[in-house]
């Protein structure tokens, strides 16, 4: 069985990221990237599946410019079997890069999606269920555990109600929450051996997808900050210093 | 003119408190505001509804699908209602459920969605976090069939109630069904404490816990006595010290409360990224350094064994 997971290149999640003082966006030159930690997640699990004998190939898959060939090594030195970077130069929104992975999903002809829940970079958390209406399949999102045989895949769902579980005919969707399992470190002779592997690049026309336009980032600013904190010596103090703001 | 659809979210019978809000914010984009409600037997649910005030009517689609709210049977039938019904606005909460369904919706749609809009400048911008809100971004929505979002609930007060009751009205639509997904089990730990997302206080326990019995033993008697919610840093959860429904953050619950303690937890940016909106942020950890007094109105050093029962005490 087949299984494709995408991986996008973000921000680092340890950078403390800067505003550009021209509201035009956040700076990202001479930033450190990385695979979005929930994709590193869907990536394991995909070589879990694999190495309990479940899936026979995984493909990895990337929507965006040059760079994005930098994740897509990444993912085949966690074992991917081979990569497709769909290019574009365009900053890509979820409706865009959904029709795309679902176009290629239907061209591999595979079973599983495996996405992250959210890139951590927009935060949008749409891309995997959208993939899912245009493939009109299965979705499960947010998972913490998956369970995959021939026919389904079984998968607990972490929602703000506790845990949900469900059962979805394959071919299904499903997006990585942060329990789904811990990402392995890389290797050297893994990363070695990637840079042999097979990676395919398509164009974003060539799979039938205009980009979407709808939505348009007019000014990116700063939150607010919050006003400087007080630090106390006591209990007693603290006790009262929440009496005085009132909130006790 | 503005025409909105919200997805009336419910569980056992009533609709969820983050509706109020949903409401809120869809005031601010125009006046003819209609909730649907998907369920096996909606009547309760759109009562509910439709003494919010701001509601102009509620759609009840009842059908033995619905009861489950899986994404994969809702969203042909909002996308099939928002056709049918001509709306200009789709919106639904930002918590799991909203994230799980509308998404879809709007890809059956043809439409790119708007997430976690904290802001509304007019019925096509918006201002919504990006990079576990240390960014805000303002957006412009425009040429797709309809205006998708789903509202940050912690950015808005919930709607008041309405002096007269909206309307109810019976819907349905002819959206054809899938039946390749079925809902297994939802395991949920019911407890009698506040829920994170309403709930005036909240009290936090991060890794410094230690341990399930340490964290139940030191932050629960500070609960009971603040009548608090109980959450938690990502770190407390993957240890197993408690539920992953209490996990507050970027990529766990989003939450405003009056007065949020924070107990052993560092300050991740991901960890913060949930307590923005907080009105006061108390911090307790003994390390000085920690970014979470950066964020703190208040902080106090020290060992949390010490202190956290001290304070209990002195409450
Ligand atoms: C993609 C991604 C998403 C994430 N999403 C979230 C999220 O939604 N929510 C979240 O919380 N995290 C999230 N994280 C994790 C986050 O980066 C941090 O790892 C996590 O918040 C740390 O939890 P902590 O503060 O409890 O633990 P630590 O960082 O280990 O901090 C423990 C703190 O306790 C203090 N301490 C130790 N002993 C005592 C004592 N006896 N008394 C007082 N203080 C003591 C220490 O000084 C330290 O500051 C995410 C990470 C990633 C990569
Ligand atoms: N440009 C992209 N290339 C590859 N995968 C992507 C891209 N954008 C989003 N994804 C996938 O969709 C998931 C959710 O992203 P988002 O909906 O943007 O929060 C990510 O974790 C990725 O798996």
């Amino acid at each position: 069985m087949k299984a494709l997971v995408s991986v996008k290149r973000v921000v680092d999640y340890n950078v403390r990221i800067q505003v550009k003082p021209d509201g035009s966006g956040v700076a990202t030159d001479g930033v450190k990237m990385s695979m979005n930690p929930f994709d590193e997640i869907a990536m394991e699990e995909a070589m879990r599946l694999k190495e309990a004998g479940k899936l026979s190939e995984i493909v990895a898959v990337s929507v965006g410019g040059p760079k994005c060939e930098e994740t897509l090594r990444t993912a085949l030195a966690f074992g991917a079997d081979r990569a497709i970077h769909v290019t574009t130069d365009a900053q890509t929104q979820p409706l865009t890069v959904a029709r795309a992975l679902a176009a290629v999903f239907k061209q591999e002809d595979a079973k599983l999606f495996l996405l992250g829940k959210q890139a951590i970079d927009d935060d949008a958390n749409q891309t995997g269920q959208m993939v899912a209406a245009l493939l009109d399949c299965a979705q499960a999102t947010f998972a913490s555990k998956l369970e995959l045989d021939e026919t389904k895949v079984t998968v607990t769902r972490e929602v703000d109600a506790g845990l949900e579980t469900l059962e979805a005919d394959l071919p299904a969707v499903v997006t990585t929450d942060l329990r789904l399992n811990e990402p392995r470190y890389l290797k050297l002779p893994d990363i070695m051996k990637a840079k042999r592997k097979p990676m395919k690049k398509v164009a974003l026309a060539e799979l039938g997808v205009e980009e979407s336009t709808q939505l348009k980032s007019v000014k990116t600013v700063p939150p607010p900050a919050r006003s400087k904190g007080v630090t106390v010596k006591s209990v007693d103090e603290l006790v009262a210093k929440l009496k005085e703001k009132g909130v006790l | 003119m503005s025409k909105i659809l919200i997805v009336g979210e419910h569980t056992g019978g009533q609709l969820a408190a983050g509706i109020a809000k949903v409401v809120a914010a869809a005031r601010k984009l125009g006046e003819q505001i209609d909730v649907a409600v998907f369920a096996t037997d909606g009547k309760a649910v759109a009562e509910q509804a439709a003494t919010i005030e701001g509601v102009s009517k509620v759609l009840r689609v009842d059908r033995p699908e619905n009861e489950h709210g899986l994404a994969a049977i809702l969203a042909p039938q909002i996308a099939a209602l928002v056709k049918a019904g001509g709306y200009s606005h789709v919106l639904a909460p930002g918590d799991t459920f909203g994230k799980d369904v509308l998404p879809r919706a709007a890809a059956l749609l043809g439409a790119e969605q708007v997430s976690d809009v904290m802001a509304v400048h007019s019925p096509s911008s918006f201002d919504r976090p990006i990079y576990a809100g240390n960014a805000i971004v303002t957006v412009e929505v425009g040429g797709g069939p309809c205006v998708v979002a789903t509202i940050r609930l912690a950015s808005f007060n919930a709607a008041g109630a309405a002096a007269s009751s909206a309307p109810v009205e019976a819907a349905s639509t002819d959206a054809a069904l899938p039946k390749h997904t079925r809902f297994v089990k939802l395991a949920s730990q019911k407890s009698a404490r506040p829920d994170l997302q309403s709930a005036r206080r909240v009290v936090s326990g991060g890794r410094a816990l230690g341990s399930a019995e340490k964290f139940k033993e030191v932050m629960e008697p500070l609960a009971d006595k603040l009548g608090a919610g109980i959450g938690a840093s990502r770190a407390a959860v993957d240890s197993g010290y408690c539920a992953s429904d209490m996990q507050v953050g970027q990529t766990g619950k989003i939450i405003a409360p009056e007065l949020y303690i924070a107990v052993g937890i560092s300050g991740a940016i991901q960890h913060l990224a949930g307590i923005k909106d907080a009105r006061t942020i108390v911090a307790i950890n003994k390390d000085p350094e920690a970014p979470i007094f950066e964020v703190a109105d208040v902080g106090l050093v020290g060992d949390l064994f010490q202190l956290v029962p001290e304070l209990t005490q002195k409450l």
